[in-house]
């Protein structure tokens, strides 16, 4: 199995390599979750300091395997990797910033936020057992809704997908059944559903199948104009996704004792937590081989602590607080750069 | 008569001239044949090396993918082609199956020529023994235009345009129609689905149409006229003239045509990608989402890692094979009805 890394390091060369010529870019890869937020830093990072961001956004997995053959500055992934795997490949794991997962529906008559679900009947949906809009379960928790008759059309990833990780980790908690009969993973195996590759596939999929449910990161359905849903918490609280619920869920993060700074952000308790938060993570070598581009990699990260939240919360995704970016900035001191 | 003398005399002229610059013409032919010599054999040898790496390309692609999907071939065996499960994320190991893949690709392709052979080969008959001149060209040129037409056109048409016109109108129809005919109604049961196998096939056969049609329409046009005049001069109708004498007298032709467009079924990846749901589960619905082997690697490949990853590998050495055996089945049905012919 060497030849696989020895391919994919050439093709990731050619593609780094365009981006390489032009300037001292830094490049990364991985996540598409953050993906809309990266471009907007990397845009306004450029115009100030004329250092330019290639990032490509190829999803969590991809990102892993890109700087494990270190043909990138740094990785980018949903779903933290656990600190042996971090040993293991000598890297160093930060998180960058948090937003949140929301279930949307694509319904005539129903607006935004009007549907309101809970992670049993959406596990259920997700594991074929709940098969009509007009279900019991989906009756009981919205009595004002007239909803049909019709067939739930099911969309979910076709890919590996940070993204399907955290939605389902959160299934997981929320559903004995679905723990047992599926699991939490970047890929997993569906029981039911077409399956759409990317954030961008699943909300245009779902945009475009009457009767349907996906699940996106909130700013593509924000963007799409997709009906989100309102979701049943851990406190059995009705909540709808806004910067103020995602807020609450990071709230409780422990990050300070956390290491590798491995946290996942679902199913969180309090009573105004939106269920499916998540962080993304960036990932990079502790002993970089070009010394300078991890350099350049982390006054990137630096000014986008210091200067991004606006524009995190202009794109609904949540900064990490203060507290929590000098836990990071004082996790930098084991890169060793010098 | 002035001819016959002059040409003598003329002749000589030359046969005087080559006479007095022999010696130097003859060593110059020595050389310019000896260089001829070497042109040719090097001209030959770049035709073989060129040849030669065409065998070396197809060598070097069938020992990678075996080497890649090695690790998925030691795990699961012959378990491979007959497992329907997809789980990449079972503990231990994932557990991996062709069947669905190998179902999606076999079906979708199969549906395809389904609806394409009879379609192409009716254009192509009308085209050459039917068509009014003035419309031959550009009817031609049209199906011709077709087989230009990127996939992820065909992929993108099916999706916002086929898909939601076949979910909500069409396949309820079919499905109603068929309920309680035995075979027929499991065949095209609900629910419809906008991105369903037989959204795929459609799709896929209008992406072969063009080839069945230009390869046929150029092999009727080699049946001799006088053959079919004297068909007709018998007072054969034009469907017992196709019948009897056009496809009969190009069938070798037509099964090349038919051939080419299921290899192009077979691995066609973007437009099928889009429209046929990317569910490893088999279905007894056609109305259902479905995969294919190419389909699969190119929506799971960038994110698979380890077994997973060998085993999508594994499934482009069956897309491969199945190739392979599609292409040389074909070759030996033409020649076994080359000889048939013969006789």
């Amino acid at each position: 199995m060497t030849f696989m890394p020895t391919v994919r390091a050439a093709l990731v060369a050619t593609l780094a390599l365009t981006g390489a010529v032009q300037a001292a870019e830094i490049t990364g890869a991985g996540a598409t979750f953050p993906f809309p937020l990266y471009s907007k830093w990397a845009d306004a990072y450029k115009k100030e300091t004329g250092n330019g961001l290639n990032y490509q956004s190829i999803g969590s997995g991809a990102g892993i395997k890109q700087i494990q053959a270190k043909t990138v500055t740094f990785g980018a992934s949903d779903m933290p990797l656990k600190e042996e795997a971090l040993k293991k490949d000598g890297l160093v794991q930060f998180p960058m910033v948090m937003g949140a997962i929301v279930p949307v529906v694509n319904l005539e008559g129903v607006k935004p936020g009007e549907l309101v679900l809970d992670g049993e009947t959406l596990a259920n949906i997700y594991l074929g057992k709940v098969k009509k809009w007009n279900d019991a379960s989906i009756k009981k928790l919205n009595p004002s809704l007239t909803l049909p008759s019709t067939n739930i059309a099911v969309v979910r990833r076709s890919d590996g997908s940070g993204t399907t990780f955290n939605f389902t980790d959160y299934l997981t908690k929320a559903s004995p059944a679905w723990a047992k009969e599926v699991g939490a993973d970047t890929a997993v195996e569906w029981p039911v559903g077409v399956g759409a590759k990317g954030n961008d596939g699943v909300a245009g999929n779902v945009g475009q199948t009457k009767n349907s449910i996906g699940y996106v990161e909130y700013a593509y359905a924000k963007q799409n104009k997709l009906t989100y849903t309102a979701l049943v918490n851990k406190a059995g609280k009705t909540v709808q996704p806004t910067v103020a619920s995602f807020q609450a869920a990071a709230a409780n993060a422990d990050w300070a004792n956390a290491p590798g700074f491995y946290q996942i952000l679902t199913d969180q308790p309090g009573e105004a937590s939106w269920p499916i938060t998540a962080a993304t993570f960036i990932l990079m070598y502790a002993a970089p081989t070009d010394k300078t581009a991890s350099t350049e990699a982390l006054k990137f990260f630096d000014w986008a602590f210091e200067k991004g939240d606006a524009m995190a919360v202009e794109l609904d995704y949540i900064p990490m607080p203060a507290t929590v970016s000098d836990l990071v900035r004082k996790s930098w001191a084991s890169i060793k750069n010098k | 008569m002035g001819r016959a003398t002059a040409l003598p005399s003329s002749f000589g002229g030359c046969v005087s001239d080559i006479t007095s610059h022999q010696i130097q013409s003859q060593s110059e032919r020595a050389a310019a044949l000896a260089s001829f010599k070497l042109a040719d054999s090097l001209f030959a040898w770049l035709t073989r090396l060129a040849a030669l790496c065409v065998l070396a390309l197809l060598g070097a692609i069938i020992i990678s993918l075996i080497i890649g999907a090695w690790p998925a071939i030691k795990t699961y065996g012959f378990d491979f082609l007959t497992t329907q499960r997809w789980a990449p994320n079972a503990k231990p190991v994932p557990i991996l199956g062709g069947l669905g893949p190998l179902y999606g690709t076999l079906v979708s392709s199969i549906i395809a020529l389904l609806i394409a052979v009879p379609v192409g080969l009716g254009i192509a008959i009308f085209l050459t023994e039917l068509c009014p001149q003035v419309l031959r060209r550009s009817v031609g040129i049209a199906i011709e235009l077709l087989a230009g037409i990127p996939s992820i056109i065909y992929g993108m048409w099916g999706f916002f345009v086929l898909g939601p016109i076949l979910a909500d109108t069409i396949e309820p129809a079919i499905a109603d129609f068929v309920e309680d005919i035995p075979i027929l109604g499991t065949i095209f049961a609900g629910p419809a689905s906008n991105l369903s196998l037989f959204n795929a096939s459609l799709v896929l056969a209008i992406m072969i149409l063009p080839f069945i049609t230009a390869i046929s329409r150029d092999v009727f046009n080699t049946v001799p006229t006088v053959l079919k005049e004297a068909a007709y001069g018998l007072g054969c109708t034009t469907w017992e003239v196709v019948r009897r004498v056009v496809i009969p007298y190009t069938r070798v032709g037509v099964i090349g045509a038919i051939m080419l467009a299921l290899g192009r079924a077979l691995g066609e990846t973007m437009a099928v990608t889009f429209v046929i749901g990317n569910s490893f589960r088999i279905s007894s619905s056609v109305f259902a989402p479905g995969t294919t082997i190419s389909a699969a690697i190119a929506s799971e490949f960038a994110e698979a890692r380890d077994l997973h990853q060998s085993a999508l590998i594994l499934l482009g050495l069956l897309l491969f094979v199945l190739t392979f055996f599609v292409l040389s089945g074909a070759r030996l049905m033409l020649r076994h009805l080359a000889r048939q012919q013969g006789v």
